[in-house]
């Protein structure tokens, strides 16, 4: 089977010689994403506790290198990188989207049902 | 006439079958489909978990405090065990990802090797779960659940290198167990059908009797102040809330109680974590059935590796939830 791979990343800012030398590569990469979570886990700087947008400064960093970590174990484990685009959107897309409409619903009556348990006059530490 | 045998011809090579505008076989595409409705189910989870710690967000346990344990070693070491587990993980979709690789030059010697270090990498990520199942069932210090299903847990205050530290105390530690008041009911001295779980080691009243004769212990609750952390109570205020609300001591977590805050929060871990482990486990099965296929020389006949690279599909997307669930219960 002759497969072409495509043999960069950071948008052609890194360029493997084999599809080899890019996976581990990439396992270098994800292994220092996943360092960095630690360590910001363990120590947490005051710095980073501020809220942002609803949520602590901390927790936005988490999830963007969660979704960067996704995004190259799809890409290059999954070799979403060497599909075609219908297919990449096909999957991606119809995903992404039903991922984010159903995180917005249930976030947001969950944070509805605090409200109400926090400012109503809903008892429930008897 | 020219033009209409042209169009008639042109209708042939599109519609005519063996058009694949995708350029992914059958198999492949079909297990990409699969995935992105696993995608769903699991994010179903995971949001659901995220409804209940939002509903709950001023009281939900704080992760780092939950899992601290390392197997062979004592101490506190949160975080640290996950990232080996994560490690171990990412590093088994990397051998798979190699058997791939070596799949699309027909090396079979290769893909053996490869696909047999994913297996084991799988193993061991399965194992270190168990544990950690284990470790949170077992749970650490114990705890009062209150009236209203809450939990009360107990501490006292330390001064390490000059600062004050609020470290917790084991309600083994305080407490002494007077006699029993009944013996549990077994399955073998009763009625055959009939059992019971298991009584708490200690009563309320008996956990009220160590507080009061150790005047530096205090009581921690779930509310977490505007510094992160978990409230903790005066000496008076203590003693108080175990006495009006305690209602049963409760040890480790389970489906019912949790020792380290909400209920829900163990509910969640057991089913989130468990349907997760539940997927390695069944991509290990699977692996190991690939494993033997390409040992048999199976694929060598067949001409090509699709196949590794199928599971291999599947193997990823094991990996790839796996990044979620360790963010949004051990991170976040």
């Amino acid at each position: 089977m002759a497969h072409e791979h495509k043999l960069e990343i950071f948008r052609g800012l890194l360029k493997f010689k084999s599809n080899t030398q890019k996976i581990w590569g990439v396992l270098i990469f994800l292994s220092l994403v996943t360092a960095v979570e630690v360590v910001l886990g363990i120590y947490k700087p005051e710095s980073l506790m501020s809220q942002v947008l609803g949520m602590k400064g901390l927790n936005w960093i988490f999830i963007i290198l969660t979704i960067v970590k996704a995004y190259y174990i799809t890409w290059d484990f999954m070799h979403m990188r060497d599909e075609t685009k219908a297919l990449r959107r096909m999957v991606v897309w119809t995903a992404i989207f039903l991922i984010c409409y159903l995180i917005f619903i249930l976030l947001q009556e969950g944070g509805y049902i605090e409200s109400v348990y926090t400012d109503g006059y809903v008892k429930r530490d008897f | 006439m020219n033009t209409t045998v042209a169009t008639t011809e042109t209708e042939t090579k599109t519609w005519g079958g063996g058009n694949q505008p995708l350029k992914a076989s059958y198999g492949k595409m079909m297990m990409w489909f699969f995935i992105v409705s696993d995608a769903l189910t699991f994010s179903g989870f995971l949001a659901a978990y995220g409804f209940s710690r939002f509903k709950f967000i001023d009281s939900w346990p704080i992760a780092d405090e939950v899992f601290t344990h390392v197997p062979f070693f004592h101490g506190n070491y949160p975080m640290i065990y996950v990232a080996f587990m994560t490690f171990i993980l990412i590093m088994s979709s990397v051998t798979m990802v190699l058997a791939v690789d070596a799949g699309h030059h027909m090396k079979k010697n290769a893909v053996t090797w490869y696909m047999f270090l994913t297996i084991i990498g799988g193993i061991i990520f399965v194992g270190s779960q168990a544990w950690e199942w284990g470790t949170f069932i077992k749970g650490d210090y114990g705890a009062v659940q209150t009236k209203g299903g809450n939990i009360l847990q107990f501490g006292e205050y330390k001064t390490i290198d000059g600062e004050k530290v609020f470290k917790r105390v084991a309600v083994k530690d305080f407490t002494h167990a007077t006699e029993k008041y009944r013996t549990e009911h077994e399955r073998k001295n009763g009625l055959w059908f009939v059992q019971e779980s298991t009584l708490p080691e200690y009563s309320v009243e008996e956990v009220y009797a160590g507080l009061a004769a150790n005047e530096n212990v205090l009581v921690r609750t779930q509310i977490i102040n505007e510094e992160g952390e978990k409230t903790v109570l005066s000496r008076a205020e203590s003693l108080k809330q175990i006495k009006d609300n305690g209602k049963l001591v409760v040890h480790g977590a389970n489906l019912q109680v949790n020792e380290y805050g909400s209920p829900l929060f163990a509910d969640f871990f057991f089913f989130i974590t468990g349907f997760h482990g539940f997927h390695v486990f069944s991509g290990i099965v699977i692996n190991i059935i690939i494993f033997f296929n390409v040992i048999i020389g199976t694929y060598e006949r067949r001409k090509n590796y699709e196949m590794v690279e199928k599971v291999g599909l599947y193997w990823h997307f094991v990996d790839l939830v796996w990044v979620f669930v360790f963010t949004f219960f051990y991170l976040v």
